[in-house]
């Protein structure tokens, strides 16, 4: 009986624990050097060279409103879209599963209370994260008469074809966010992307690092195209710096795991000189990690989430901010409108990506705001600001 | 028949418990030696407190095991019980210092309903314990998902955190020492204390035998129940040190209760109940966290922390089996 019970207990160890599929060259390993492994499949020299140079591209469009700003814009033809509104304006969600999506979406809801005038009904579909609902959602959206689709993909390759089977249907589809491997969406929206995101924190945790020091490297997950690319860029700039980058670690965006992988790290190595990672969320808890072991916080980088922008002002930390601002789900309204109006839109809608640095932090610090609030939403001047976000 | 009233027990008692907490004793032993090695700075006062400080949550677990296990039982729920505490303080709490303490209580009474939900439906309604805590695991993840939107919400207030994250400072000798390290010390010596005591003895009796126990007049279901609720309450105390040192996490207890189950077997308790004592559990658990530091020093990846726990299950299961069949 006991033996029995045991190996139950074995195979519902093996999917409850939700451990990361092994660290990916964890160590530094002597065959690749700084210990940053075998660059990204998802790495492309063109993107990085190409988003790199959007860093410093000035935007066009109104500068108080950087969500309808456009760079380097190449706009597309969409008269054939042209439609008497109010429209039916439908989504599929990706998932609502993490702050930066909560907050985004919001910011989208009051977006669409904003223009309530030219919108009477949007439908909002959650897909919880999972690839086949999100199929199963986009093809129940093409029956109930949506005058145009927007999608937040799940995942690039598996939402692909989904995403073609609705430019089939012939209603403008635009994709924001994550991207697909199509080009049949009217317009792709979203920031400068995963690799200025990954170069300008990497940048700044090596120069501000002393020299030779070990680098701690924090990932959420692989395998998704925007996070895969904030590393793959982060590889790059440390490799070039010649950084001794000791650990490679997924942390699933949790801070439980965040803190004891960072703790860990520090009693292996006695210390570590920067930290790095691929979003913010755990931003706070790598801070903590340090603080509760009695060590300095090494210069590290983190996202514009309010409870790692008020502890990096207390606490005097060297960090800094690069975004993915989630002003970027207003803009798929806006686009979805401007489309269904026959006006020209830019594709790809690239949005400018601010970094918050030293020097424009207090400007980002909302004391009203909860602590897992993102300061880049844009969403001062909307609607129900600021109960609808608290 | 013999009649099995509790003053007769601890005459019996030593002579069926071949599962004492010598054999983890010398575990913990080889294992702070191999430490030592490795990382002598590990065992200067301070980081051996922060150690013990941080492991306090998982020991108590182990001890709420204990008491479930060594009766006869599972509880599966407690790894989903810890969560669903962590991001239930976090929503209420919601950053203000004020709603601290009514929470707490909160928590604590949450963690005796559940535990109490789990006893009631095990030993009235008569579903293996196996499943009752596997069905409350997944009611319990399914609820906070929905409760949440799947994503945390709210922050947990200073004063909260307290407990798991801060310490004594400038303790002489020791240095810092942890406030979780405290309730850890405090509850068990309440946890062996109570072993001793009639209701410790009436427990083992009921795993070892519950239908002797039951013919002798203990009331299996209401000391089986009790278990459960031992349980729960470990599982909330544990919430509250957990939450409190690393924040609002939606994987806060994520594997707990492998763990917590994994270092009661260590701990030379036998699965099936009626066998060991709650210091080995304990001990165990600690010897299973000191197990994963040394991997840790020797930069072991931490995936295999889990075939570790599966590895130690079975040979603790077999290891205790060929002893219970030769004796």
């Amino acid at each position: 009986m006991a033996a029995i019970a045991a190996v139950t207990l074995l195979s519902l160890a093996a999917c409850a624990t939700d451990e990361p599929a092994a660290s990916p060259s964890g160590s530094a390993s002597a065959a690749t050097g700084s210990g940053t492994g075998d660059q990204s499949k998802f790495f492309v020299q063109a993107d990085y060279d190409a988003e790199l140079a959007l860093l410093d591209a000035a935007p066009t469009g109104p500068a108080d409103k950087p969500w309808e700003q456009v760079l380097n814009p190449t706009m597309v033809d969409t008269a054939k879209f042209k439609k008497n509104g109010p429209h039916k304006i439908c989504f599929s969600n990706a998932a609502l599963n993490n702050p930066w999506r909560q907050v985004g979406f919001k910011t989208m809801q009051a977006e669409v209370e904003a223009q309530k005038s030219r919108i009477k009904e949007f439908v909002h579909v959650d897909a919880e994260g999972k690839d086949q609902k999100q199929i199963a959602d986009i093809n129940d959206l093409l029956g109930k008469g949506c005058d145009a689709l927007i999608v937040s993909p799940n995942t690039t390759a598996t939402l692909t074809p989904a995403v073609e089977a609705a430019c089939k249907a012939g209603l403008p589809v635009v994709v924001f966010d994550r991207g697909v491997n199509t080009k049949c969406p009217v317009t792709f929206i979203n920031p400068i992307g995963g690799y200025g995101f990954g170069h300008v924190g990497a940048e700044f945790v090596s120069q501000k690092m002393k020299p030779g020091g070990k680098v701690l490297a924090l990932r959420i997950l692989p395998g998704v195209d925007v996070l895969e690319t904030r590393w793959s860029a982060a590889k790059v700039a440390f490799d070039k710096a010649k950084v001794d980058v000791v650990g490679v670690e997924f942390t699933d965006g949790d801070p439980a795991k965040t803190k004891k992988i960072v703790d860990d790290y520090i009693q292996r190595y006695g210390t570590i000189d920067g930290v790095w990672m691929d979003a913010g969320a755990v931003a706070v808890a790598a801070v903590e990690a340090f603080q509760d072991a009695g060590k300095p916080v090494p210069p590290m980088n983190g996202e514009d989430q309010l409870d790692f922008l008020k502890i990096w002002k207390d606490k005097k930390l060297t960090a800094i901010a690069p975004t993915y601002p989630t002003y970027q789900w207003r803009t798929p309204i806006i686009a979805a409108l401007r489309i269904l109006d026959g006006q020209q839109v830019s594709n790809p809608w690239k949005l400018p990506q601010p970094t918050v640095t030293q020097d424009n932090l207090d400007q980002y610090i909302d004391a009203g705001m909860p602590p897992l609030h993102y300061a880049m939403c844009g969403c001062t001047d909307l609607p129900g600001y600021p109960q609808r976000w608290k | 028949m013999q009649t099995v009233q509790p003053r007769s027990l601890p005459l019996r008692l030593p002579r069926v418990r071949p599962g004492g907490v010598l054999p983890i004793l010398a575990i913990l032993a080889v294992l702070l030696v191999l430490v030592g090695i490795r990382q002598p700075d590990f065992l200067a006062p301070q980081s051996l407190m922060s150690f013990l400080g941080r492991s306090a949550p998982i020991i108590l677990l182990a001890a709420g095991q204990y008491f479930v296990i060594v009766s006869g039982e599972f509880d599966l729920s407690v790894g989903s019980l810890v969560t669903a505490q962590v991001v239930v303080a976090a929503r209420l709490i919601d950053s203000d210092p004020a709603r601290t303490w009514p929470v707490v209580l909160l928590l604590l009474a949450f963690g005796v309903l559940v535990g109490l939900v789990n006893g009631l439906i095990t030993t009235r309604l008569r579903v293996p314990s196996f499943i009752t805590t596997l069905g409350m695991f997944l009611i319990l993840v399914g609820a906070v998902y929905l409760w949440s939107d799947g994503a945390p919400k709210g922050g947990l207030s200073e004063e909260f955190r307290r407990f798991g994250r801060r310490a004594f400072e400038d303790v002489p000798l020791l240095g810092r020492v942890p406030y979780a390290l405290l309730v850890l010390v405090v509850l068990a010596v309440a946890a062996v204390l109570l072993m001793r005591s009639d209701f410790g003895r009436t427990l083992v009796a009921v795993g070892d035998n519950p239908r002797t126990a039951e013919l002798s007049g203990v009331r299996v279901w209401r000391t089986r129940t009790f278990a459960f609720i031992l349980s729960g309450l470990a599982a909330a105390v544990a919430a509250i040190l957990l939450g409190g040192y690393s924040g609002v996490s939606f994987q806060a207890g994520a594997g707990l209760e492998f763990g917590a189950i994994t270092a009661v077997v260590l701990g030379g308790v036998a699965l099936g109940g009626g066998r060991g004592a709650v210091v080995g559990a304990m001990l165990g658990a600690l010897t299973l966290e000191l197990l994963f530091a040394l991997m840790n020093f020797y930069g072991v990846s931490g995936a295999l922390r889990s075939t570790v726990q599966g590895a130690i299950i079975l040979l603790a299961v077999a290891v205790s089996a060929t002893r219970s069949s030769s004796r």
